[in-house]
């Protein structure tokens, strides 16, 4: 369902401004999303200053600044910080991407930053990505086979392999799918332009051997028809992979085995 | 599981149905693509008005003189040249958005730039065959 306003326990209110770091000559303004599940209280932002001359170039480098200098209560999720776990999604600057790979430099004025969007907030900019996961898990993203397996690998020509580039990358990190206002609005049926990725990703597999019955479970108003083409998805993606140009192959698919 | 085997005193005072649901619309970054879409929603509305404006003329002209005449004056004050404007922008926008989805449609034009592209084009074409049509009738009359 379309709702345009946030519900009342999670409309924004004015936080704490912090204090500006003795003698810095060099000051980036950060505006940060923050919720406590402890303190009964709707979500804040808080402004903090960060020293550009004693912190790293990425958003990410700054975050733990704030929380190693600043404010140890800052909660957000993060790991490799090269762009290949996809732990620090969140919505930097109005827009979906990883904190680890987006350079403040890129960002004029303070840097904005909200949890991925229209998702339960466990705490600050951590969200609950429980409903993907069991979406992704739906589409069975391993490899089905009915013929014996081979003594060694199940062999895959190159071609047939390169066809797998574009989309094997993907690192599940929600940034498209967050990003997707159909799936903000039918998030509960519609599976999402990262699943619908995936399923594409399997989809066209040489070595799997249930075309038909993925195809069976992708054929419903909403899991996979709920794309309207609105393309935030492929501006999104911190990869600069395609899942809208993935979900039109899948609805094509569709088309030419009922032809 | 994990909930139940927590202490009382440890566990978060709002539960996981009580989250708040994080800002969408309201922060992200507005897109063409996207603003395009929605458009195409909106403009996809106006023409069930303006159909009914369009059936609404035609009775009148199948009923009298009168009630066409009564008809033709709305439309043509200048209250009614705006709407009708606006009936023309949406119609030629629908239209145009149309097309661009026709193309989305078979798979191409969904790279960057070419979405950008056609997300400019279904705008540019859209106010283009809008004032050609509004210029034409003016010049015709």
């Amino acid at each position: 369902m379309v709702e345009l306003a946030l519900p009342k326990n999670s409309r924004l209110t004015a936080g704490k401004s912090w204090p500006k770091p003795a003698g810095a000559a060099n000051l980036k303004e950060f505006r940060i999303y923050r919720w406590n599940p402890d303190d009964e209280a709707n979500p804040r932002i808080d402004t903090y200053w960060v020293d550009r001359d004693d912190c790293g170039p990425m958003v990410l480098d700054a975050i733990i600044w704030i929380k190693n200098k600043v404010d140890p209560t800052l909660t957000f999720r993060r790991s490799c910080r090269e762009g290949i776990c996809g732990s620090c999604a969140m919505n930097i600057d109005g827009t979906n991407t990883l904190a680890c790979t987006k350079g403040m430099d890129d960002i004029s004025g303070a840097v904005k930053i909200y949890p991925l969007p229209h998702m339960p907030v466990v705490k600050d900019l951590v969200p609950d990505l429980t409903r993907l996961y069991a979406q992704h898990a739906s589409i069975e993203p391993w490899l089905h086979t009915d013929t014996p397996p081979p003594e060694k690998e199940w062999r895959q020509s190159p071609e047939d392999r390169a066809r797998l580039d574009g989309l094997y990358e993907c690192i599940l990190c929600a940034c498209c799918s967050t990003s997707c206002p159909s799936y903000w609005w039918n998030g509960d049926r519609y599976l999402g332009p990262a699943v619908l990725l995936q399923a594409y990703r399997w989809l066209i597999d040489s070595r799997d051997e249930a075309t038909g019955e993925r195809l069976d479970n992708l054929e419903d108003p909403f899991r996979l028809y709920r794309c309207h083409t609105i393309m935030n998805c492929a501006k999104a993606c911190p990869k600069g992979l395609n899942p809208a140009k993935a979900i039109a192959e899948i609805k094509n698919m569709m088309l030419a085995r009922q032809v | 599981m994990a909930e139940a085997s927590t202490p009382a005193d440890k566990r978060p005072r709002v539960s996981a149905a009580e989250r708040p649901l994080s800002p969408h619309l309201q922060i992200y970054r507005p897109m063409l693509t996207m603003m395009m879409s929605i458009t195409h929603r909106i403009t996809g509305a106006a023409l069930y008005l303006g159909s009914l404006l369009l059936v609404w003329w035609l009775l009148a002209l199948a009923t009298d003189a009168r009630a066409f005449q009564f008809a033709t004056d709305i439309l043509t004050s200048w209250f009614g040249r705006l709407v009708l404007f606006g009936f023309t922008l949406a119609l030629f926008t629908h239209f145009m958005g149309g097309l661009r989805h026709f193309v989305w449609d078979t798979g191409r034009g969904m790279e960057h730039p070419q979405r950008e592209w056609l997300a400019q084009a279904t705008l540019v074409g859209g106010v283009g065959l809008t004032l050609l049509v509004w210029i034409a009738a003016y010049a015709l009359r």
